[in-house]
């Protein structure tokens, strides 16, 4: 293959895994209106699972247990569900802003982990030579990549059918009732707190499933890959492609990491050696931009919602309603 | 041990008065400002550029390591703070309270102001480590086996001076009611005629001017980064909660209790993982007390 085409399978694979993250948030917050501000720490949790899971075993290392990939990554997912278990139980019957404070704090946690925790996360060097899944069946490393590739876009499509049944079941219906109208929804005798946090833990398994597809693709993990502004890149994809509605979600992860990536190129073409700290933080701004702008001015994203009111449109609760709930949803918080 | 407690205390100070501002937000404006951190970089590095374009004076102030353009510099950058955050809340947050927007939307978008903010300080200044003075003081035995700077003193001083300032214009003041009173039922303040605007425009004003007092203080203890906002979002926001949403008090002894278990932390966890104690505590108070030590409003759903 050419260099182009090695390029466009990398991109497209990569692609591909943010686009399982993007689904994810979209299930919590396109469906059920949950803010996840530590997308990346769920992300590093699945990768770091899967790495230490699927590993090999090393003398200096806790981990290694060599796993096959398949069940590593099932383990990845489902430590994923737990740390999302910690933060949804602390949090989901409270006002939104704690969930988006406790996600961000639980991701600056997980960073420190992984930077910090040296025997079981091998540090700031990561842990590196993982087997990378089923290579050892192709001869061609072209060949390999196509495959990769052709495995993410059908993991990509199986979970986009699924979270499509998902969303039409009657749980998902349930989703969007509670979102659009909580107080309506309670009144039918629903559990509220309890499908929220469903909606919640499966959202970041998603996430920590792509972290494990990603370690799997790139063969090791280093903290370097899990940095904050992942989880603004994820969002941006979402709110472009625009959330709700899981084509946008998949245009949006296209969209958002070719700007990125080619902002990247044209930044690093343009800024002189030395200045590359300044350009990176251009390449951030551009996400801030992206980010505000479309909040202002473009509220349903590139596609918007397919049912009901856009996302960051107007919302559709009354707004005296929505100050009853404020001042008298504290009850039982009097000292 | 006392070395120990003073240096929390002295965290502490620095995040209770960036969570006076977060949580007057909080309260008043209802929603979780995630760029409120930022208002604190942006102070503490206006401040610098004041004192780096400024004559020295007359020198430093006996026993300070700073002189009288540094306490220009807090001016400014208060002014500098507060027209920060007015702006973007002209050119973002008004903007979308207009529309109604959900307050998870506001939230969201000030995720958005904060990388600009954040950006913009690296863009202008530099990402490497900046400080005021090179000015060596020395530090004072103040009881035995406790050594202050004097530049530690005056942040002390500084804190309490400006709590019990700011509790007296919530309690005295007409406009000060006003803000307490929007926090506590806003239709019943709106339907008597309170100037909404006015109160919006003046938590904006005090919440930044604190946050740029923070900042100059934490460039006086350590030293200036364009990521000091970032590390400080979750002490911050733990702080505010843990005192209650829209509690001045509430929120500096927050503030002091985190700085407190940031600094003991380091007697039984490795000191690598102190960012990490405020999470931990931010998640004992949503298990155990969601609405703070001293109760706030409206902290279910």
């Amino acid at each position: 293959m050419t260099g182009l085409a090695i390029y466009l399978v990398f991109f497209l694979t990569v692609a591909s895994i943010y686009a399982i993250v993007v689904l994810g948030l979209n299930l919590q917050w396109g469906y059920t209106g949950l803010f996840n501000a530590g997308i990346v720490g769920f992300y590093a949790v699945g990768a770091y699972g899967t790495a230490i899971l699927a590993g090999p075993d090393r003398a200096a290392l806790i981990g290694g247990f060599g796993l096959p990939f398949p069940l590593a990554l099932f383990g990845g997912m489902v430590l994923s569900g737990i740390a999302a278990l910690i933060v949804g139980l602390a949090t989901l019957r409270l006002r939104g802003e704690y969930l988006a404070i406790t996600t961000f704090g639980i991701a600056i946690s997980i960073q420190l982990v992984a930077l910090n925790f040296e025997s079981l996360t091998g540090g700031a060097n990561g842990l590196v030579g993982l087997p990378r899944p089923f290579a050892d069946r192709f001869d061609d490393p072209d060949l390999y990549g196509l495959v990769f590739l052709a495995a993410m876009l059908a993991t990509v499509g199986i979970i986009y059918l699924a979270l499509e049944a998902v969303v039409r079941s009657p749980w998902g219906r349930l989703l969007n009732a509670l979102r659009e109208d909580e107080v309506a929804a309670r009144a039918l005798g629903k559990n509220i707190a309890a499908i929220r946090l469903q909606a919640f833990v499966l959202g970041c398994m998603l996430t920590g499933l792509a972290g494990g597809l990603y370690v799997g693709f790139i063969g090791f993990v280093s903290p370097l890959d899990f940095l904050p502004i992942l989880t603004f890149q994820i969002w941006a994809m979402l709110i472009v492609g625009g959330s709700g509605n899981n084509a946008g979600a998949l245009v949006g992860a296209v969209t958002v990491w070719g700007l990125w990536t080619m902002s990247g190129l044209l930044i690093s073409r343009l800024v002189p050696v030395g200045f590359h700290a300044q350009a990176g933080a251009i390449q951030t701004m551009l996400i801030g931009l992206v980010i505000v702008s479309t909040l202002l001015f473009r509220p349903q994203g590139m596609i918007g919602e397919r049912a009901g009111g856009a996302r960051f449109g107007r919302s559709n609760a009354p707004p005296v309603a929505k100050d009853r709930n404020w001042s008298t949803g504290g009850g039982g918080q009097q000292p | 041990m006392l070395q120990a407690i003073a240096d929390g205390l002295l965290n502490g100070s620095i995040i209770a008065l960036g969570a006076i501002g977060l949580t007057l937000t909080m309260g008043i404006l209802r929603f979780a400002n995630f760029a409120h951190a930022e208002l604190i970089t942006w102070g503490a590095y206006v401040a610098l550029a004041v004192v780096a374009v400024l004559p020295p004076l007359v020198g430093a102030i006996a026993p300070f390591s700073f002189g009288l353009p540094l306490l220009i510099g807090i001016v400014v950058a208060m002014a500098a703070s507060s027209a920060l955050a007015l702006a973007a809340d002209a050119a973002v947050f008004r903007p979308l309270r207009a529309r109604r927007s959900e307050s998870m939307t506001l939230v969201f978008a000030s995720f958005g102001v904060a990388l600009l903010v954040r950006m913009a300080v690296l863009l202008i200044f530099g990402g490497s480590a900046q400080y005021y003075s090179n000015e060596l003081t020395f530090a004072v035995e103040v009881l035995p086996g406790l050594m202050l700077l004097p530049d530690q003193v005056f942040t002390f001083g500084l804190t309490a001076a400006l709590w019990l300032a700011l509790h007296l214009f919530l309690q005295r003041t007409t406009l000060g009611l006003s803000m307490r009173a929007l926090a506590e039922n806003p239709d019943l303040t709106r339907v008597n005629g309170v100037d909404v605007a006015r109160v919006t425009r003046w938590t904006w004003i005090i919440g930044g001017s604190m946050a740029a007092i923070a900042g100059v203080l934490y460039g006086l203890s350590v030293q200036l980064r364009p990521e000091i906002g970032f590390h400080l979002i979750l002490p911050l926001f733990t702080a505010a909660i843990l005192g209650g949403l829209g509690n001045v008090t509430g929120a500096l002894m927050g503030g002091m209790i985190v700085g407190l278990a940031e600094s003991l932390s380091v007697l039984i966890i490795p000191p690598e993982y102190k960012p990490a104690v405020p999470f931990l505590i931010l998640l004992a108070v949503l298990f155990i007390r969601p609405g703070g030590l001293f109760g706030a409003l409206g902290v279910a759903r």
